[in-house]
């Protein structure tokens, strides 16, 4: 079979959502939908899965914390013990109370700006990406759902026009 | 009805605005063309910024002797300045981060600026302890990497060296925080450009942003997780500040209240600044509709809270410096010496932009009133550069040893850096003004209907 789409567009959230419910329940396949803002409730109606980010956010944040841990033992107790106005420089427990500042700091520092890119290597965004929403308006009032076309295209589009689509459009999914 | 909001909340978002008007509205100040009064303040900026360059570039020629700074006042003007810009720099992450997990809307009229302005005032701050390392072209010695020195590491028991984490994470953080936002509005200024060079500008701008469901599910999880970042990140990175102080043993600094009443300071003078700047703004750029009387008099109240936190660590710091009975706490900044000493146009200054006319703002006529607002926002802005300049002078002007006892003067080089990050900062903003969209229009929209003015007024008359 061809890859062939049919891309609807909507000029409502509320019309959107009702007709990829509708959609679902018709047991058509929605390839994607592109929306100008985040439409809350858009992601269960199309049964995606919820995001890991914020797990691996925690793991990054772990993994800063250990760095921290083990730059500030390695360059204050290991390497150059220095005695600054007597600060216990012999041990990294005793030491520790004045190095909470760089352990916080750089547990967010990783926590942060790993999940940030991350996230942009997942969806793909990146300086000189080209983007992929099918129509221009799409970030402006529209919305579009992409639908696989499977079988007859007259009755899907009729399909789709019931639900509201304002506009039709059957293109080739690279 | 999912959009449904409680009539008695006030709208948002003025209007009968439909989801293309907005776009209309964000993208109108980058598709227009800049009015005679953005040239000539932009000139005058410019002039400030070229006149601070000269003066910083003096500065490393000849050195920090061409600062009015003495045996006795050995911080002055610059710690002042770099602690006066970090503060203003704590509002923006305040707005999109304390107040997205508190789930306040009228957030989205103001953040994108907010932050912006938050950016650019952390860019000022980090000016003034780089120049005053006297040899600049060595402040990478404050990062921890390995070096010819016998491996000599950083002193990572120095409350300065902890600035240097906590100011460089802050700065890093609010900047992917604020571009992750920008980028479906980039998206939409690129796919409405007409221009071949603005939409290739915006095209790469906005890394190909294109708005599916997963982009956004996980856009909005990132957000959430970088706000939860964010909240504890700006209210170390004053406390951290306060820190340089507050672990020294100068009386008048040596000060246990110093990290919440630092944090409080610095929330107090950013929304006075944001104030100072949309009040500006939505006239400029006709987004009257966006940033209402209901935004502004909400900063205005926690202004008003800050205001008061910051008003009770001062009473509680003159209360104890009196209750010491020590005569060394007399001469501190918040001190009946002060008050009546050499120094006390700067201790009343002090008292009357931050404490006093503030209290105005408990009036809701005043507080709810724009020239009012843009008016008091600028006292706040001199009083909180007054507080610092006293903790950091007048505390220094007195010491043990009545022989050192000296007066600050500050030469043209100060005063000129000073005005030149006033000038870059205006320079910075008001190119942002021009380029940017300044308004989160994707997060305005997806409130539109709950709290859009037109939307709410059909539902409640049905």
């Amino acid at each position: 079979m061809s890859n062939k789409v049919i891309q609807a567009m909507y000029d409502d959230d509320d019309v959107l959502l009702t007709a990829v419910k509708q959609t679902r329940e018709e047991n058509h396949q929605i390839e994607e939908v592109y929306t100008p803002f985040p439409v809350h409730g858009l992601d269960k109606a199309m049964g995606l899965k919820g995001t890991r980010i914020a797990i691996t956010s925690f793991i990054y944040g772990v993994i800063g914390f250990a760095f921290a841990v083990w730059m500030l033992n390695y360059m204050m107790i290991v390497d150059w013990p220095q005695n600054i106005g007597g600060k216990p420089n012999f041990s990294f427990a005793e030491n520790m109370p004045a190095f909470v500042p760089i352990l916080f700091e750089l547990t967010v520092f990783f926590a942060a700006h790993l999940m940030v890119i991350t996230f942009y290597m997942r969806s793909k965004i990146w300086p000189f990406q080209t983007a992929s929403n099918p129509d221009p308006r799409t970030t402006d009032d529209k919305f579009v759902m992409e639908v696989t076309m499977d079988g007859n295209e007259d009755q899907l589009s009729d399909f789709l026009k019931q639900t509201g689509a304002i506009e039709l459009k059957v293109t080739e999914k690279k | 009805m999912s959009h449904y909001e409680a009539p008695i909340r006030e709208p948002i978002i003025l209007g009968d605005k439909t989801y293309h008007d907005i776009s209309n509205d964000i993208a109108a100040p980058i598709e227009g063309k800049a009015n005679t009064w953005w040239w000539v303040v932009f000139s005058i900026a410019s002039f400030a910024l070229l006149w601070g360059i000269g003066a910083i570039a003096y500065t490393i020629g000849t050195g920090i002797g061409v600062w009015g700074l003495n045996n006795k006042i050995n911080w002055a003007w610059d710690i002042t300045n770099f602690v006066w810009w970090v503060g203003i720099g704590h509002a923006g992450t305040l707005i999109s981060a304390v107040l997205l997990l508190f789930r306040q809307k009228w957030r989205m009229g103001i953040n994108r600026s907010a932050e912006a302005m938050t950016i650019f005032a952390v860019i000022q701050a980090a000016i003034f302890p780089v120049i005053h390392m006297g040899r600049v072209w060595n402040a990478y010695w404050v990062m921890p990497i390995p070096n010819q020195f016998g491996s000599l590491w950083t002193n990572f028991n120095s409350p300065l060296l902890w600035d240097v984490f906590a100011i460089s994470t802050y700065l890093s953080v609010s900047l992917v925080f604020w571009y992750t936002g920008l980028l479906p509005d980039f998206a939409m200024i690129r796919d409405r450009a007409t221009k071949p060079f603005q939409k290739k500008i915006y095209s790469l701008l906005s890394f190909g942003w294109s708005g599916t469901a997963k982009d956004w599910q996980r856009f909005e999880e990132v957000s959430l997780v970088l706000a939860g970042l964010a909240t504890p990140l700006v209210l170390s990175v004053h406390t951290i500040v306060s820190f340089d102080f507050a672990t020294s043993v100068i009386p008048g600094w040596h000060s246990t209240i110093y990290p919440p009443y630092f944090v409080a300071g610095a929330v107090f003078s950013g929304f006075a600044m944001v104030q100072t700047l949309l009040i500006i703004m939505r006239k400029v750029s006709n987004l009257e509709d966006y940033i209402t009387k209901l935004h502004i008099e909400n900063m205005n109240k926690v202004i008003l809270v800050t205001g008061g936190i910051v008003m009770v660590a001062y009473l509680s710091e003159f209360f104890v410096g009196w209750y010491s009975g020590s005569s060394y706490e007399d001469f501190t900044y918040l001190s009946v010496g002060a008050a009546t000493g050499p120094y006390w146009w700067a201790f009343w200054a002090l008292i009357l932009c931050n404490g006093v006319f503030p209290q105005l703002l408990w009036f809701k006529k005043l507080r709810t009133n724009f020239t009012v607002s843009f008016i008091m926002s600028i006292i706040i802005n001199i009083g909180m550069w007054f507080e610092r300049f006293d903790i950091i002078v007048i505390n220094l002007s007195r010491g043990h040893l009545p022989s050192t006892w000296a007066q600050f003067s500050p030469t043209f080089v100060d005063v000129g850096i000073y005005l030149g990050t006033i000038g870059f900062f205006f320079v910075l903003f008001l190119l942002y003004a021009r380029t940017f969209p300044v308004v989160a229009q994707a997060e305005v929209k997806s409130i539109l209907k709950a709290s859009g003015d037109g939307y709410k007024r059909a539902r409640d008359n049905k």
